[in-house]
């Protein structure tokens, strides 16, 4: 026993050694040694003990769900799938890996961050980084031009996590998006009906939904003097006045990105507006902006977006907004953001926003961002072997940062968050009754009834009670001898602790009354 | 192979590289074209589709899965719902609850859990972190989360998907990334309780599912091992006659007693002890005749095995499930895994499938071979005396597994023989 602890010391020595070598760059020869020195204390310690030893860790950036989280999981779940179906939507699965040629050049900059699988001898494949580009390739396989899907899964980014602290590197996204070629507007108003109604069933407090188009901001950067190379990278400077003021995104244009500071005054003062469909008339006659051909079709569908958004009920909640920058380098019409309006008390830092996109689209949206979308009429096409154009409007929604938002939600109430279903636990109150309650609890289950029973021939009354209050079962149905004989069963309620005697042929309606009340 | 290779280059070529691309495909239906011959004619191929120009090149699609995977369309979702709802309020019934855990695991997690299954580990490639693996089953991330968590007792059940680099070639029609269905209950329990709740689960399922009429058949490790020692097997061959007797639910008896004889060295007489025992199913009744067998009572553990069988039994019949389930001494599988009992359930009917049957994909450590019935629909139900590492505890855990039916596939009965 001494022996096999020195060598376990021996070994953590060892492991220094090597680690400080890698650290400091040292030679390949060098960090091999000292590797293999490491490797042969190692094998002293005898194999089924290195074999059995289990590594108490997830990797990095990846975690469990608790059976707490997946019981708010489920219900998050519940609400937008119900919603996606309100709407007609069907739903697809692809593969956790693609070919890796599948994924090669699409995600930009962002390539980096792309999971690899190692070169086994076979293909060469890769994590899928986000949903749509699997979306496109369905499309383009199955020769797809008209669908309406969503499509909730997880996926993966090797994120770096000294830059974005809390950052996941598994995480869910949900993404629900209209492909092919309809009258402009109508599927548009679909989606933002749809945010609109999965946020509002989350009950997560009140929101806003931003709009905005390409087509406007392109023409706006236009005609306030920005040169064409330059929309990019002011887009992207436009986009931080949801975390910064205006005077410093000013700044970042003059003097980063060299903007004339009347073209940056002109921009400060279209970004600034908010409206309906009001605005989007009021800037078809600005004598500016009505110069670009752009910005007009773009305010034209703007007003025919509003009109329909009317008719769905849902302009309360809805803003045009001309500071909405996001994610530009992939849309090619209109775009949307939801944000919550309350910042809820958090004792951790919110993860940054993970919202899927493709590259161009940082994760630098403000905190309370919890959905996001727009047209991209044009990346269908690009996939397609004969260059077909499938025109597609879709959002992503927020779904980690939901799940977070309701976790904390959890923890704040006095409510408990259950994470079974069971409706009654069949109890006995003395001994020698496990057959009894056997035959109860399959009763009950051939009934539909969700009832569970202590795995234990004689449990104690107490026990069985307290198996109830710490895991929130609402009923017991407790078995004994007199109520045997009687022809009973004592049916109590755990939350007032009544009792109540029901007969055994009518027990099963009486719990299913009891139940479908609560 | 070659016609789908063709596809593939006609599908990725520009409309320039299409005149090269019928070159090329000449050049491959004449038999006995050199390899530079052919590497002249593809770089041709690329250089044209270079002169695209950056963004064309980066944009070709190649319109495919990775090897063994495949989407999901709408209408297999709508079925895979269903089939998921099913399950899943069953398991709710039986107030299970459900956990999640990464599609990849730390490499060295999963590290000597499989055995010779090791290989067919999916690494991920090495970018300067952690080496990670995806994970190969559901059961090694369960014990991980139990181990992690200090969580001595849970009823949980766990849908997901898992990867295994199977030989396409070995295994025709085998996935490589396909669900699992897991359900375990963990934690020191009087004994037989949980293992037949567990026995109620699937018959609850398969009776739902309305997949046709089916039977559990159940065992014991004990049992077996006990009556392999009355019969003379020698110790050291216990594991491999095991594996002989479990391929009597695909071949006569006859074939079997031959390769325990000529292949694995028994004698003929303990060839035929075993023979009148695995002949033997029915309920309790067999149990307590076994269990005064002047042979098998000499073994302790099939005492201990068949005192258990019989104890299981009566549950059974107070949950009604017998008339479904049978004490079959043939079962004999996974035995390097389970401790206590086992069982399996296979579907009587044979549906009629177009498709050949892609071979069974239950998860299990290793020592469990795909070789089972192929109407096998669900697992069985051990006593886990493996300890974990760091808790020196004995957990129990009643394990169950459902497999999936990828597609509608051929079964094939039983022979009665």
């Amino acid at each position: 026993m001494a022996d096999k602890a020195r060598i376990q010391e021996a070994v953590k020595a060892q492991g220094e050694v090597v680690r400080r070598l890698k650290a400091d760059k040292a030679s390949k020869e060098q960090i091999d040694e000292e590797v293999a020195k490491l490797l042969e204390l190692k094998a002293q310690l005898g194999g089924d003990d290195g074999k059995q030893t289990f590594v108490l860790k997830t990797a990095k950036g990846t975690r469990d769900y608790n059976p707490k989280q997946m019981a708010i999981r489920e219900k998050v779940f519940n609400t937008i799938v119900s919603c996606f179906k309100r709407h007609g939507a069907e739903t697809i699965d692809t593969p956790v890996f693609e070919l890796k040629e599948t994924l090669t050049g699409k995600y930009g900059e962002d390539s980096k961050l792309i999971y690899d699988l190692k070169d086994q001898g076979g293909e060469l494949l890769s994590l899928r980084y986000d949903l749509t580009v699997p979306f496109a390739r369905y499309l383009a396989m199955n020769k797809i031009t008209n669908i309406k899907r969503y499509h909730i899964a997880k996926v993966y980014r090797r994120d770096n996590p000294a830059m974005t602290r809390g950052r996941y590197r598994e995480f869910y996204q949900c993404d629900f998006d209209i492909a092919g070629q309809y009258d402009p507007m109508i599927p548009d108003a679909e989606c933002l009906k749809i945010v609109y109604e999965i946020l509002s069933e989350l009950d997560l407090g009140d929101f806003h939904i931003k709009v905005n188009d390409r087509r406007i901001l392109d023409g706006m950067f236009a005609v306030c003097g920005v040169p064409d190379e330059k929309f990019r990278t002011i887009c992207s400077t436009v986009d931080k006045l949801d975390k910064m003021l205006w005077e410093d995104v000013k700044n970042e244009m003059v003097k980063e990105k060299g903007l004339t500071e009347e073209a940056a005054d002109q921009i400060g003062e279209y970004v600034s507006m908010q409206g309906g469909m009001d605005l989007a008339e009021r800037l078809l006659h600005d004598p500016k902006l009505s110069q670009s051909k752009q910005a007009c079709a773009g305010l034209t569908d703007m007003k025919q977006l509003f009109s329909y958004l009317q008719l769905f009920q849902i302009t309360d909640k809805v803003v045009f907004d001309l500071s909405l920058a996001r994610g530009l380098d992939y849309y090619t019409g209109v775009i949307y953001e939801a944000v919550l309006c309350q910042t809820l008390q958090a004792p951790t830092p919110a993860p940054a926003e993970q919202n899927g996109a493709v590259s161009g689209e940082e994760g630098g949206v403000s905190v309370g961002s919890v959905a996001g979308g727009g047209r991209y009429d044009g990346l269908v096409g690009m996939f397609d072997p004969k260059g077909r154009k499938v025109p597609c409007v879709g959002v992503s929604i927020g779904i980690e940062r939901i799940f977070s938002i309701m976790e904390q939600k959890a923890e704040l109430s006095a409510e408990k968050v259950r994470t079974t279903e069971t409706q009654v636990l069949v109890a006995s109150a003395q001994k020698n009754l496990l057959e009894e309650r056997l035959r109860l609890t399959a009763e009950l289950w051939n009934a539909g009834i969700k009832a569970e029973l202590l795995y234990k021939k004689n449990p104690k009354l107490l026990t069985q009670l307290q198996h109830c209050e710490e895991t929130g079962i609402p009923l017991v149905a407790i078995l004994g001898e007199q109520e045997l004989k009687d022809g009973v069963v004592k049916v109590r309620n755990v939350a007032t602790r009544e009792e109540v005697d029901v007969s055994r042929a009518e027990l099963v309606e009486e719990i299913k009354k009891r139940t479908s009340e609560s």
